[in-house]
């Protein structure tokens, strides 16, 4: 699964807490992601999911423990932070496409005004990417224009175009119609196994079974039960989690 | 009407020192304006209450009074000098203490813009590492002032109009202050003061007509 060979963990947090005022929405969280790894969050809303994969590249801050990204405690703020989020790509629930640019300058502004690539590469890049997810001929038209799903795949083209280290995906279909969910994980499955490290927050139990090296259940704050795909699924060590499994999966 | 063709010439040279004092306020604000909603949604705490409190004071002082100080304060007392011309010396102060006050409604129109930026507009552009000032800049103003073009319009309106206070700041060469002193030698003139109101109108109302057009062209749509 390594891409380069190197052992230690891309992410690691360590007794991580954060609370919402009297809300302790992140328990004592201690978790690794390995290089290459497909990382998948499930479990009830309110569970503490969302803030822990904002937590890593510090849309959330942290109360109190440690977040280590790439050998590196992630950065308070400031340039080292913008230099960390450069490398960790994230896909919204809402997509959060910049709503006056085009789908071409949502993938070029990255590249050319973080990274300083030209901006021939920049476009040539882009289209490739768009290319791949599907989206090459709707280039030239803004975010509003496209549907829920080819958003947000644009999200994720917008994303890759950085070269992240890994990708954050927060509830990637959950503001999708139902008929566009599959476009959008079909891409995802693709990175998968392309090698991309990725943590995904989701109630799609299909991706999780087909794309996820790792299942980590987390409720009321706390990882709960972690654990292959398979074993979690078909036997789950915790009532909470087989409680939970139970009302998602019997229909 | 005899009096509006015979004093045409004066009352138009008075009239284009308003135009001047108008261009120079629209860009002075407009730039003031931003640097001040910069500051004001800034994630540093001294510049947020830095211009929080500018705004404040300046949006709540009369704007006489502001021209007032700026040239009996901070040209007379304080030196500050930019013409050994008394008369374009003040009209750069008076240029001046107009934008400082037209800057106040420019970073509060803003400051509105700004709020109707969803949250996730900011956090999208932190995530690919844009820096605080990138985003603002590329991803947030852009979108904020598309959304107030039309009240940016209204507080052009505005300062074109309170130019005709400049005399309050010392400089007597306005079209306001000609129609004055020539109403002190031939006595009130409903024609010139006419005419002046359709030149003023000749101003504002295609400024109201183009944001307004500008407002619905460049809405962005979510």
């Amino acid at each position: 699964m390594t891409e380069n060979g190197d052992a230690t963990p891309l992410v690691q947090l360590e007794n991580v807490n954060k609370h919402f005022g009297a809300l302790h929405v992140l328990k004592n969280i201690n978790l690794t992601v390995s290089r290459g790894e497909v990382l998948v969050v499930i479990g009830p809303s309110g569970g503490g999911k969302s803030t822990l994969c904002r937590a890593i590249n510090r849309l959330e801050t942290i109360d109190d423990g440690k977040i280590i990204f790439d050998g590196q405690v992630l950065p308070a703020e400031g340039k080292a932070l913008a230099r960390l989020r450069s490398e960790v790509g994230m896909v919204f629930q809402s997509f959060n496409l910049f709503a006056h640019k085009t789908i071409r300058e949502n993938v070029t502004l990255g590249p050319t005004k973080v990274r300083g690539v030209a901006k021939d590469a920049a476009d040539k890049r882009a289209m490739e990417l768009l290319e791949r997810v599907g989206i090459a001929a709707q280039a030239d038209k803004y975010p509003a224009q496209l549907s829920g799903g080819q958003q947000q795949r644009v999200a994720i083209a917008r994303a890759l175009a950085m070269d992240p280290k890994m990708i954050l995906f927060d509830e990637p279909t959950s503001a999708l119609d139902p008929e566009m969910v599959q476009e959008v994980l079909d891409v995802m499955i693709g990175l998968a196994r392309d090698g991309m490290t990725m943590m995904v927050v989701t109630h799609e139990m299909g991706f999780a079974r087909r794309a996820a090296n790792r299942v980590v259940f987390m409720a009321d704050g706390q990882i709960v039960e972690e654990n292959t795909p398979d074993e979690f699924f078909t036997n789950a060590q915790t009532d909470r989690a087989r409680d939970f499994l139970s009302k998602i999966l019997t229909h | 009407m005899d009096e509006l063709i015979k004093y045409a010439p004066e009352l138009a040279l008075g009239f284009w020192e308003n135009v001047k004092l108008s261009l120079v306020g629209v860009v002075a604000s407009l730039i003031l304006g931003t640097i001040l909603v910069a500051m004001r949604v800034s994630p540093t705490p001294v510049l947020r209450a830095a211009g929080t409190v500018y705004v404040n004071v300046i949006r709540n002082t009369p704007l006489t009074l502001v021209l007032a100080f700026s040239a009996l304060g901070l040209s007379d007392q304080l030196g500050l000098v930019f013409s050994e011309m008394p008369t374009t010396n003040s009209f750069w102060i008076v240029a001046m203490g107009l934008s400082a006050y037209t800057s106040a409604f420019v970073c509060e129109a803003l400051r509105a813009g700004v709020n109707t930026v969803p949250l996730g507009q900011a956090e999208a552009a932190r995530a690919i590492g844009l820096t605080f000032i990138q985003s603002l800049t590329m991803i947030i103003l852009p979108q904020a002032f598309r959304a107030v073009i039309a009240p940016l319009g209204s507080v052009m309106i505005a300062m074109i109009k309170n130019t005709t206070v400049a005399t309050a700041g010392g400089f007597l060469l306005d079209a306001a202050a000609t129609m004055k002193e020539v109403f002190d030698t031939t006595g009130a003139s409903i024609p010139i003061f006419l005419g002046l109101v359709v030149a003023f109108m000749a101003l504002t109302l295609p400024i109201g007509f183009l944001t307004g057009w500008l407002a619905r062209r460049l809405a962005v749509v979510r």
